[in-house]
């Protein structure tokens, strides 16, 4: 890493500026997402996942995970080293390339922030608080730190020494999130009621508005990943558009033909497809790409969010059938249609480059996925051991709202329901004891 | 004096209010409910998962009246929430030994 070797280029600063606190805005847009796809009693609970996350990765990045990821490389392209523990080393006048070191940080601290979120939708509805606030630091840096050194960090396995291409998080974000969903549902077992009991989305407008500030977020995931002001981060952006677009209307030709009805569910369902699989492509792939990578995601991720019932894996709000294929389909799809105008060397099937690329790709893919998985479950696994990772039973049923977090979104008829008819009258500092 | 009950589809509220109102019908009570007849439920598709409705909304409108207008209020009501089709609902009147005003105190019609 270069310190104070260069002056920071404005403009391209101003941008990543912008990028940053658009990567940042994705993760409450998930927050909504997932929120309104779960039922009345646990939405507080989802949306609170994902606000933790957003604090507690922050902490762990600083204190270590940047210096992990971004460190000069200590072990075989396997992990970064401790040099900039705490941050320390960095100031002002730091430079990475043309932004400055501190906003370099940021940038990609944000990518940590919502992969960690992202991995919440697959326990939904059941996970105990207080086992995700110790699983979210844990695996933050035992799974997405060396993941994203392989693919990002100065002398990274995957990029820098096997020549894999992942523009903005194939690997790190969308296949590791999707994999260590599957492990994390693994280790907490099914919903109680998961496949008997209708478990309906409870509020469709908040998955819309989500899915809107996630699509807005992800032009700043993705044409900021060009680390710059310039073309590069411009065909990004109009990838990552048409992606989306195709994405949405492939799943909803899925839905027209296979259930009869286009669904709000599943055209935000389908545009966020789309943008998973442009991910790691957007940098790579041409025009044409995009939108093949896009439709290819949509249709496919339609019918991957269905496995889970023939497979019994309860994964609640499907961070399997659309992270983890989407990211799969996006970052294998690198390896038919990355055009060399892009790459500015790589070239994928479809403009003669052979099958080399697309090996690569697969050789990544494979490694991510299991390292993910096996990492996170055996995570996931020491911790519910030792201090349990699933709500109790009455907690679940209940909800998690209520008898964690001792609010209810909602004010449903002249009685409050679901909170304590009483408590008006609580006085303020009386500890209320929730209804079962 | 009779408590009529009817449970009719939501729509048909209205109408069945402006019926109730025209006859002289001084108050009513309407909840939110949900249940199931011959119309059954209906079938709703999430990420290609369906899922079973059984029950489906209504709304129950209850009405307390003397026994000699209860004839004409149930006419009212079933002529105002007639649809024709599966799912128009029910209405059924039961005996009522005593009402009060709670403001008052009168009881009998005169709490009506």
């Amino acid at each position: 890493m270069s310190l104070a070797a260069a002056s920071a280029d404005t403009g391209d600063t101003a941008w990543l500026l912008a990028a940053t606190a658009l990567v940042l805005l994705m993760t409450p847009g998930l927050a909504l997402f997932y929120g309104g796809m779960v039922r009345t009693k646990s939405v507080l609970n989802m949306l609170m996942m994902s606000f933790v996350s957003i604090a507690l990765v922050t902490v762990v990045w600083l204190a270590a995970g940047f210096s992990l990821t971004f460190g000069e490389d200590a072990a075989g392209g396997l992990i970064g080293g401790l040099e900039h523990i705490g941050m320390s080393g960095l100031g002002p006048d730091s430079v990475q390339g043309t932004v400055p070191t501190l906003l370099f940080a940021t940038f990609q601290l944000t990518f940590a922030i919502i992969t960690a979120a992202l991995v919440s939708g697959a326990v939904a509805d059941r996970a105990k608080f207080g086992a995700w606030l110790v699983f979210v630091p844990v695996w933050a840096l035992l799974v997405y730190v060396p993941v994203a050194h392989w693919v990002w960090g100065p002398g990274g396995w995957i990029l820098e020494k096997l020549g894999a291409l992942d523009f903005a998080g194939g690997l790190p974000v969308e296949i590791v999130s999707g994999a260590s969903g599957l492990a994390l549902c693994l280790v907490l077992g099914p919903r109680m009621g998961f496949k008997k009991d209708s478990m309906r989305p409870h509020n469709l407008p908040m998955v819309m508005l989500g899915a809107g500030l996630l699509w807005f977020g992800w032009f700043g995931f993705n044409a900021g990943s060009a680390l710059g002001a310039n073309g590069l981060a411009a065909a990004a952006f109009l990838n990552t558009l048409a992606a989306g677009c195709t994405g949405l209307l492939g799943w909803l030709f899925v839905e027209q033909k296979r259930d009869g009805h286009p669904t709000t569910l599943g055209a935000a369902s389908g545009a966020v497809a789309g943008l998973v699989a442009i991910t790691p492509s957007c940098g790579s792939v041409s025009l044409l790409g995009a939108l093949v990578v896009g439709l290819t995601a949509g249709a496919v991720c339609s019918y991957a969010v269905s496995w889970k019932f023939k497979l019994n894996y309860d994964d609640s709000l499907d961070v399997v059938g659309v992270h983890l294929v989407g990211g799969v389909i996006g970052t294998l799809l690198i390896g038919v249609f990355a055009a060399r105008s892009m790459t500015g060397g790589a070239e994928g099937l479809l403009y003669g480059g052979g099958l080399g690329q697309l090996g690569k790709q697969l050789l990544a893919v494979v490694v991510v996925a299991v390292y993910a998985f096996a990492v996170t479950y055996g995570i996931g696994k020491l911790i519910d051991v030792t201090m349990g990772f699933r709500a109790s039973e009455e907690q679940e049923q209940t909800g998690l709202d209520l008898t964690v977090h001792a609010e209810t979104a909602y004010d449903h008829g002249v009685l409050g329901h679901g909170a304590p008819v009483s408590s008006s009258v609580v006085p303020h500092a009386q500890k209320v004891t929730p209804q079962a | 004096m009779k408590l009529i009950t009817a449970i009719v589809k939501p729509y048909r509220l209205d109408e069945v209010k402006n019926a109730l109102q025209e006859l002289g019908v001084h108050g009513l009570t309407v909840s939110e409910a949900s249940g199931y007849g011959r119309q059954r439920g209906h079938t709703e598709v999430y990420r290609g998962a369906e899922y079973q409705v059984d029950l489906v909304p209504k709304v129950r409108i209850e009405v307390v009246v003397e026994d000699a207008d209860a004839e004409a209020v149930i006419d009212a009501v079933v002529s105002a929430a007639h649809t024709g089709k599966i799912g128009d609902g029910k209405v059924w009147a039961l005996p009522v030994d005593t009402v009060v005003r709670v403001r008052t105190g009168e009881r009998g019609p005169d709490a009506l």
